[in-house]
């Protein structure tokens, strides 16, 4: 099996799992008075610390959520709720025209049911915001933005975006800036405080921890209105009993990754570039997707994004399915029924394109051999994709 | 082989996919989306396509142990099928979207991108069974006369058959959700679907008025004395007696029945019984299924919509067409409804009615 979709979900690292494993055997709420309670409490505040070592963050930074998504939702429905509250004129929310489900959604919600106005920043060709155009966005209305939302690099076309840049305009008008570093953890160096970020997303299954383990890094000057209202177990922003485990598994996980991340780097870097180097060999008309800079300040070291023309995505997947190399297409599924990528089509991609592209996504696990066997099948599924969308437009 | 196994997330598909995996062939299960946006929920068995079938798809093709896709057919369905349908209700006509749907998106769009990415046929549910033979593939009745759906799949080609596999052909549908429950199948109970999918409240009629909009015109009897008004001609259908509305009674005091449509004044002529009855047919030119006739006289049984009766009939094949002469006379016959062939349970063509007599 050649598992070329680690950006859907990276296996765990054997860290993490010893961590989860131990943690699984014992008993405890991390709320409770009791020794058992503040045995776990101890794992969990342990946990938080190697968390806001590995990404540049203080602990009382670090809140732990359930998912990647609901890490999101808090910043962006939390943040605008409170800066809405605090200033009637803050209806905008600007963001990014190629973020994640997990932020747009949240902001479409905003502007359907609480009178946000979102305010899209396009993308270049290569999929980068322009600082000067966000500079420009703020410029024209200064009190009237609630926040300010772009991921820390896309997680369909791996393009890397200049968030220091916009974090330092976003807080140059004193507008809480927010990125979804999900897609980055694990393969750029990720330093909260450095980059100036009011908060950031991270989801645990991304980078070799367990799934349905999030984290919002909030600032300590940051106080969204809760999504979640309960115990107010997470500095009264986020409620639920903490999983103990999870957040062990991922805080190991974090923990290893910041250790030696360069080397990682390295490896992801070295099997993506000899797909990149070797797709076209097999494919001469392969289209990359985003930015041709191969170097982490670019492009993600572990993506690689190709429109295959003539061919339907849909189809390549299942005919490299069957010869058991996974790779996804890279866009959401409502029913499994994959529709043309808003990310490729804020590319200025038409949807022919957009539904003729693949996303291979290496990790840790990945070799030399994996790209041996992709290359190896790859011509054979074009052919009979080609031939496949040919017909279905006779 | 290998198959693909079209999963609707119904009991019928489930088990024939079953059986194609049994006998030995490489199944891939196909859950085919004919609508951009779905309905969360099935509405009893209203409908089809909702997300919940789709998991019910994907589940069976997790208990046969084969690999699952969703293939978004959804632009085609709508361009073949319900275009199709909305238009043909507009020009005064009794379309049949099941037949289209099986012509135009199963046994077409599918069945060639099956066929280019590497398979050898789709497998369905259908109740039919495909019988070889030395002049070809033939196309006959199901062994469940109740569940017999050969008339739904008359317009499939030779070719088309050849690349098609019905496993349910010789099974009754007792048998059928027997089976399922015994292979841990969790469609085994799940009701049949009936009705348009793409209509899931079953109001056709408010269907096509949201499509059409309103187009008033007049009702009249066969002398033309006006009867009263409506809203849409395609809200009727010929053979249709309830919801006429009529504001005088028949002045024999017996029921009307639509006896005709006129698109274009939108006038709908209604009338008593005996005038609705047809005993020849004028169809456009058949479509041969399986080999073709060489005698231009066919002594054969005609059937002209789902799960009605098999009528004797002569038919002759003209250059323009077929003239169907029927031993009896039946009403509800009306333009734009298929007519398909029998020669005992063998599909022999399918034609699509342009015109009806006495």
């Amino acid at each position: 099996m050649v598992y070329f979709d680690h950006a859907a979900t990276t296996p765990m690292l054997p860290e993490a799992v010893a961590a989860m494993t131990r943690e699984l055997g014992h008993v405890g709420n991390a709320s409770s008075l009791h020794a058992s309670g503040r045995r776990a409490r101890r794992v969990v505040e342990e946990s938080r610390e190697a968390v806001a070592s590995a990404f540049g963050a203080r602990p009382s930074e670090v809140v732990f959520t359930a998912s990647g998504t609901e890490a999101d939702n808090l910043a962006v429905k939390g943040l605008f709720w409170s800066r809405r509250a605090a200033d009637p004129r803050r209806r905008r929310v600007v963001v990014s025209a190629i973020e994640h489900h997990a932020l747009l959604e949240p902001v479409l919600w905003l502007a359907a049911h609480e009178d946000a106005e979102v305010v899209e920043l396009g993308v270049d060709s290569l999929g980068r915001v322009d600082p000067a155009e966000l500079e420009a966005v703020l410029d024209e209305d200064p009190q009237g933005v609630a926040l300010v939302s772009v991921m820390w690099a896309n997680n369909e076309i791996g393009t890397v975006q200049p968030v220091s840049a916009l974090a330092a305009i976003t807080s140059a008008h004193d507008i809480p800036f927010h990125t979804d570093a999900v897609q980055a953890a694990g393969q750029l160096p990720i330093d909260f405080a450095g980059v100036g970020a009011t908060a950031l997303t991270l989801s645990g299954h991304k980078f070799g921890g367990p799934p349905a383990v999030g984290v919002l890094l909030l600032s300590r000057e940051a106080s969204p209105v809760p999504v979640l209202h309960g115990g107010g177990q997470e500095r009264e922003v986020r409620s639920g009993t903490l999983d103990v485990p999870g957040v062990a598994a991922m805080a190991a996980a974090a923990a290893a990754v910041a250790a030696d991340l360069p080397e990682r780097q390295r490896h992801l870097a070295q099997v993506r570039d000899d797909v990149v180097a070797r797709v076209p060999e097999v494919a001469p008309d392969a289209v990359l997707n985003g930015d041709p800079l191969l170097e982490p300040e670019h492009r993600l070291p572990a993506n690689a994004h190709y429109s295959f023309p003539g061919c339907e995505g849909d189809d390549l997947l299942m005919l490299l399915d069957a010869q058991g190399i996974e790779c996804s297409t890279g866009s959401a599924c409502s029913a499994g029924v994959a529709q043309p990528s808003h990310v490729l089509l804020a590319l200025g991609a038409d949807t022919d394109v957009a539904r003729s592209s693949l996303r291979f996504s290496v990790g840790l696990t990945s070799t030399k051999s994996d790209v041996d066997a992709l290359v190896e099948a790859l011509p054979a599924a074009l052919l009979r994709a080609r031939e496949a969308r040919g017909r279905a437009r006779s | 082989m290998k198959v693909l196994a079209a999963l609707s997330g119904g009991v019928d598909s489930s088990v024939a996919a079953a059986r194609a995996v049994d006998a030995g062939h490489e199944v891939v299960g196909v859950h085919l989306a004919l609508s951009k946006s779905p309905e969360s929920f099935r509405n009893g068995a209203r409908g089809c396509c909702t997300l919940e079938d789709s998991r019910d798809a994907r589940r069976t093709a997790d208990i046969l142990g084969i690999p699952f896709y969703v293939w978004d057919l959804s632009d085609r369905f709508k361009d073949d099928v319900i275009d199709d349908f909305v238009a043909e209700y507009e020009a005064g006509r009794t379309p049949n979207p099941c037949i289209r749907c099986n012509e135009k998106v199963k046994f077409t769009a599918v069945l060639e991108r099956a066929l280019a990415l590497g398979f050898d046929a789709v497998c369905t549910g259908h109740y039919a069974r495909i019988v070889e033979t030395v002049a070809g593939h033939e196309l006959h009745r199901a062994v469940d006369e109740t569940k017999d759906q050969s008339y739904v799949l008359g317009v499939l080609s030779g070719d088309q058959l050849a690349h098609a596999m019905f496993p349910l052909g010789y099974s009754e549908k007792s048998e059928v959700r027997r089976e399922a429950a015994q292979r841990g199948l969790l469609v085994a109970d799940k009701p049949d679907s009936h009705d348009l999918c793409f209509v899931p409240d079953g109001d056709t009629a408010g269907y096509l008025r949201r499509h059409l909009g309103d187009r008033p015109g007049r009702i009249v009897d066969p002398s033309g004395a006006d009867l009263g008004g409506h809203d849409g001609a395609y809200a009727f259908t010929v053979g249709q007696r309830k919801g006429l509305q009529l504001q005088s009674a028949a002045s024999d005091g017996r029921p009307r029945y639509v006896l005709s449509i006129e698109p274009v004044s939108a006038t709908v002529t209604v009338g008593p019984r005996e005038q609705l009855m047809v005993g020849a047919v004028r169809a456009g030119a058949p479509r041969w299924c399986g080999p073709v006739p060489v005698d231009r006289h066919i002594r054969c049984r005609v059937q002209v919509r789902a799960h009605g009766a098999l009528m004797p009939a002569h038919a002759r094949v003209g250059h323009d067409g077929l003239v169907v002469q029927l031993d009896q006379p039946t009403p509800g016959v009306a333009p734009g409804q298929t007519l398909v062939l029998y020669d005992g349970s063998r599909v022999v063509g399918a034609a699509t009615v342009t015109a009806t007599a006495a």
